[in-house]
């Protein structure tokens, strides 16, 4: 399949991408490309103008600054999945950068294609709204900070402005008593998730909940999070009753379809079960 | 519509060509360089048959445009021999039966390529885990996972 024809430029600097992207309202930004070229060969998409970011430095990177981990938008997953930082202290990063989709595709896919793309099937979406991450978007006026949960507008639709570029996701760094986990179900490796759940807790000196994160991934026209789940587990012990009833608030907050993954009520049920393991991995984590 | 001068590595010799935009990085190594090993399977980045290493990654060529590899290094299944002697991995798929067909086993060995040089001794699980994004409809993967551990042993021997 041949996408349509479209200009191809190669920006030196964020600026000259930005102001590409201004000057050119079918412009889109090329990033992994591996939500975009197969929606470009399909036709989905037909950019008049692809500004490719892969050449640009300084938009890959992952450390810890400032009680933030900051991550570069133009990670490869391959790079979140091999970093020894993100398997140590972010197991909730590390459980979904590897269940996205192969490793053929994870060379190239990046992290911020994952989240601007903003298709509820993908697993970043749902693991930084339980996070409670930012991103940073840059634009002809400078760097705006965007709080995840104001993120995602709708199905492939955030509140980027058209001359913005997502540069930069922000997870608050690692403390001792957090741990967290990605749960997801596929019918076979490189598929969406029939559905998925990323939770991610934290504990308080006497072992109960100081905090809790969960998102749902591909229950809803974008990722959900299960803010009512979350505020039932806050201050509690997180014991078998209470993941269980967190679990049954998650279920309640997903708006699952009918698809070929299977029908809703289904989808329904898993979100229960994979929020009590999602859990239970968390706490587990969270204590190791 | 943009067209542009690509100059690409591709096995070790220079290759240029005038290219669109569109073109995809899998149609200029099989139509403009001819060099047809490289496989088109699903054509929708699930089968993995025209994975090729871009600058050493293990890439699907159909999901990435050519002007993207422009100063870059490519490697083909046609790269493997060196001076006519088949590369462990080729000599791990011949010995250990890893192919019926055959369509999926340029990009097989690929991926098994790049995941050796990452890791030179893997487990049975981290080769499986290694080629997840390559499907094969014939062999069962029994085959190809002893030739991955065939070339291993070679390689680190």
């Amino acid at each position: 399949m041949i996408p349509a024809a479209f200009d191809y430029a190669v920006p030196k600097t964020l600026n000259e991408a930005v102001a590409l992207l201004g000057q050119n309202p079918e412009a889109k930004v090329l990033a992994g490309g591996h939500s975009l070229i197969p929606a470009m060969k399909f036709r989905l998409a037909s950019p008049a103008l692809l500004v490719d970011l892969n050449r640009l430095n300084g938009l890959a990177y992952i450390r810890e600054d400032g009680g933030w981990l900051k991550i570069g938008a133009m990670t490869r997953e391959a790079d979140l999945d091999g970093s020894d930082l993100i398997r140590k202290k972010y197991p909730l990063l590390a459980d979904t950068a590897k269940t996205i989709a192969d490793p053929l595709v994870r060379n190239m896919a990046t992290v911020g294609g994952n989240l601007a793309h903003a298709d509820p099937a993908n697993d970043h979406p749902a693991t930084m709204l339980a996070y409670g991450a930012q991103v940073v978007a840059t634009g002809p006026k400078g760097e705006r900070v965007i709080p995840i949960g104001e993120f995602f507008a709708g199905t492939f639709e955030t509140s980027l402005a058209h001359d913005e570029i997502l540069t930069e996701i922000r997870l608050p760094a690692h403390k001792a008593g957090a741990g967290g986990a990605y749960v997801k179900v596929e019918r076979k490796v490189g598929d969406f998730a029939t559905a998925a759940v990323a939770a991610q807790v934290t504990l308080d000196a006497s072992g109960k909940c100081a905090s809790a994160g969960l998102g749902l991934t591909n229950v809803g026209p974008t990722a959900i999070r299960a803010a009512q789940a979350e505020a039932a587990l806050k201050g509690q012990p997180l014991d078998d009753a209470n993941i269980k009833k967190a679990a049954q608030l998650a279920a309640a907050a997903a708006e699952p379809a009918d698809d070929l993954r299977g029908p809703a009520e289904y989808k329904r049920g898993l979100i229960k079960t994979l929020t009590v393991r999602a859990l239970r991995k968390a706490v587990e984590r969270a204590k190791a | 519509m943009s067209t542009h001068h690509v100059k690409v590595n591709v096995n070790g010799a220079v290759k240029e060509a005038d290219v669109e935009a569109r073109l995809l990085l899998v149609h200029l190594i099989r139509e403009d360089l001819n060099l047809t090993g490289t496989h088109i399977g699903c054509d929708t980045t699930s089968c993995g048959a025209c994975t090729v290493l871009l600058n050493g990654r293990a890439v699907k060529s159909c999901t990435v445009f050519a002007v993207q590899a422009d100063g870059g290094e490519v490697m083909t299944v046609e790269g493997l021999t060196s001076n006519g002697k088949l590369h462990p991995i080729q000599e791990g798929f011949h010995e250990m039966h890893g192919l019926q067909c055959g369509f999926c086993t340029p990009g097989m060995m690929l991926s098994a390529v790049a995941l050796l040089k990452q890791n030179p001794k893997p487990t049975e699980e981290e080769i499986r885990w290694g080629i997840s994004g390559n499907l094969c409809r014939c062999t069962g993967y029994v085959n190809i996972v002893k030739a991955v551990q065939y070339a291993a042993e070679k390689m680190s021997g």
